[in-house]
């Protein structure tokens, strides 16, 4: 192209002219005043969060401080912190402390049975086999809640596989024997702890491997080579090299685990004692008993726990590594 | 974690791994034979006969069918909330910095890092508060909110891959903000967004805790499921639509992998 063909663009404006109609000018409105989007842009999400769920969060929390009248029923809308002090009764406390010794196992055993999924799929698995790892965490983390919990059911019934399995490999007398035990036994494995305990650690199982599997991946792999070349045994290994930085990962993926456990009230319910956790406190308290303010004190609970847990979370730098 | 030699892993690993694999399928691929028993009362292994008559049953039971249509349609409006809303999100909060940024991130997170049971008894208690009774609005209200937050995650980790200088580009040769949307930003986060409306669907397909608060005498097929779970009427039907539900849930995860498999972050990592 000649640079007589060039010259007449060149004299053209350097500022053009505001593009017609209402869609030029908002879409000049918008490129002036970037702000302006940006507010457009985020009112709508801010508005529905805001209104729909920290309006319902402080209400609830509202609500805790409004007590029941012990013979009508009925809500005392005025300020007290009686309903806190109910909260503080020796039979709330230990459902208190029964979902939070629960949680906590649960976390511990996720954790262990994570680990080596994790490790091998971060550190061995390659091309087709990596993405089959991956699907085969992702497949059972969403599917159905409800029919993880009704498998189980299945399994750990007393007529159940588990029951044949174990009559096939002769140690029944290890189930019965197990059942007897106080605390965790029951009359069935579907009526006891042990069975919560197996259905919760499932259930969120996959919520701790994905995390521990990020932190994994990021472990260069001759840092290993180097601590084995170093003279280190592979528990040496384990334990001074690899751990430390799969840490933020697990506690990563315990903050969906304990989270999960403590305000879970459909696997208890259905799998479990009929002694009560703290999601079926609230449940119950809510809904037969009818006294809301003392079920949002029971939530209040978890929100608590939660927050120190995150704080303590933050600090080990477990979200650089969700 | 990578290492350049090809070696293999050892054999504890190996086996370790692969129970926990196996620990986390055997059940589900259990619901599959249950379907076909012929026993009615118990749960007894192994099952007496296989027989495929409950397909027909739960074919003809109008309950089923009730609640698979309330699910259907709920899922489909709170996924289209939560893709216009996320989407808005994610635009606003990765192409520019502002104050509050991170407040944004942590409010569209919340309504699933707190347990299921606190959003639903927190919104019961709004509804009572400002007497709105339960209909099928009040699902939706309470399933959008949460789907927000994946629609949120995939159209975010999205972002960050497109390059701003491919939306100054599009604006320097003379498009308008509306024609760049349209032919730029859009086609780079549509499979993002079919992703993560995936994501939403099955995630309020298979919503049951924050239902039971905001459902009244409504079910969808969690709650139809709890229902059996808890007061069981025909076992093998709850059998039946157990398999469904399964299969049901699959295909959307599937298809969102493989839309987002090239990417830094795949979908559905984080549920």
């Amino acid at each position: 192209m000649s640079l007589d063909a060039a010259m007449p663009r060149a004299t053209a404006p350097a500022i053009l002219p505001g593009s017609g109609g209402l869609r030029g000018a908002l879409s000049d409105l918008f490129w002036r005043r970037p702000q302006l989007l940006l507010l457009l842009m985020l009112l709508p999400p801010v508005l529905w969060l805001g209104i729909v769920y920290i309006g319902s969060l402080f209400a609830l929390l509202l609500q805790s401080f409004f007590s029941i009248d012990e013979f009508s029923g009925l809500i005392n809308r005025e300020f007290t912190l009686k309903t806190y002090g109910d909260l503080f009764q020796a039979a709330n406390l230990d459902i208190i402390l029964r979902t939070v010794t629960m949680a906590a196992l649960v976390t511990l055993a996720s954790a262990i049975i994570a680990f080596p999924i994790a490790y091998y799929a971060a550190r061995y698995a390659r091309g087709r086999w990596k993405a089959l790892f991956y699907l085969g965490v992702m497949l059972p983390l969403w599917s159905s809640y409800l029919v993880k919990i009704y498998a189980w059911k299945l399994i750990l019934a007393k007529e159940g596989i588990l029951t044949w399995l174990l009559a096939k490999l002769h140690l029944l007398w290890l189930l019965d024997g197990w059942l007897s035990l106080p605390v965790v036994g029951g009359n069935s494995l579907s009526v006891s702890f042990t069975g919560t305990f197996i259905v919760f650690v499932y259930v969120w199982l996959p919520f701790m491997i994905l995390p521990v599997q990020a932190a994994l991946e990021r472990v260069p792999g001759n840092l290993v080579e180097a601590s084995s070349d170093l003279g280190a045994s592979p528990g040496q290994t384990f334990r001074n090299v690899l751990f430390p930085l799969a840490l933020p990962g697990i506690v990563a993926g315990s903050i969906f685990t304990f989270s999960l456990t403590l305000g879970d009230y459909i696997i208890p319910q259905i799998i479990g004692t009929s002694r009560l956790f703290i999601g079926q406190a609230v449940y119950s308290q809510q809904g037969t008993a009818g006294n809301i303010p003392l079920a949002a004190a029971f939530t209040v609970v978890p929100i608590v726990i939660m927050g120190f847990y995150l704080w303590g979370a933050k600090r080990m730098g477990a979200f650089d590594a969700l | 974690m990578r290492s350049d030699r090809g070696q293999s892993a050892p054999l504890g690993l190996k086996i370790a791994a692969a129970c926990g694999l196996l620990f986390l399928h055997l059940p589900i691929l259990l619901i599959f034979v249950y379907a076909f028993t012929t026993e009615e009362k118990s749960f007894v292994w192994p099952p007496p006969g296989l027989t495929a008559q409950w397909f027909a049953v739960t074919w003809n039971r109008p309950d089923v069918w009730e609640a698979l249509s309330l699910s259907v349609r709920v899922a489909a409006i709170s996924t289209a909330i939560a893709l216009v809303l996320g989407t808005l999100c994610a635009a606003a909060v990765s192409q520019t910095r502002f104050f509050g940024r991170e407040t944004i991130s942590l409010l569209v997170i919340l309504p699933i890092a707190l347990p299921g049971i606190i959003t639903g008894i927190a919104l019961r208690s709004a509804f009572a508060l400002a007497d709105i009774p339960f209909s099928f609005w009040t699902i939706v209200l309470g399933h959008a909110t949460f789907c927000v937050v994946v629609v949120y995650n995939n159209a975010v980790a999205r972002f960050r891959r497109t390059s701003a200088s491919m939306i100054e580009a599009s604006m320097d040769l003379g498009a308008d903000g509306f024609q760049t949307f349209r032919h730029v930003v859009l086609p780079n986060i549509a499979t993002a967004l079919l992703a993560g409306g995936m994501l939403a669907f099955a995630l309020s397909f298979d919503e049951v805790i924050v239902t039971t608060f905001t459902a009244g005498q409504q079910q969808t097929v969690p709650i139809w499921m709890l229902e059996e779970l808890i007061r069981p009427r025909q076992r093998p039907v709850t059998n039946v639509v157990a398999m469904v539900v399964v299969l049901v849930t699959l295909l959307p995860i599937l298809l969102a992998y493989y839309l987002t498999r090239d990417g830094d972050q795949i979908a559905g990592s984080g549920k």
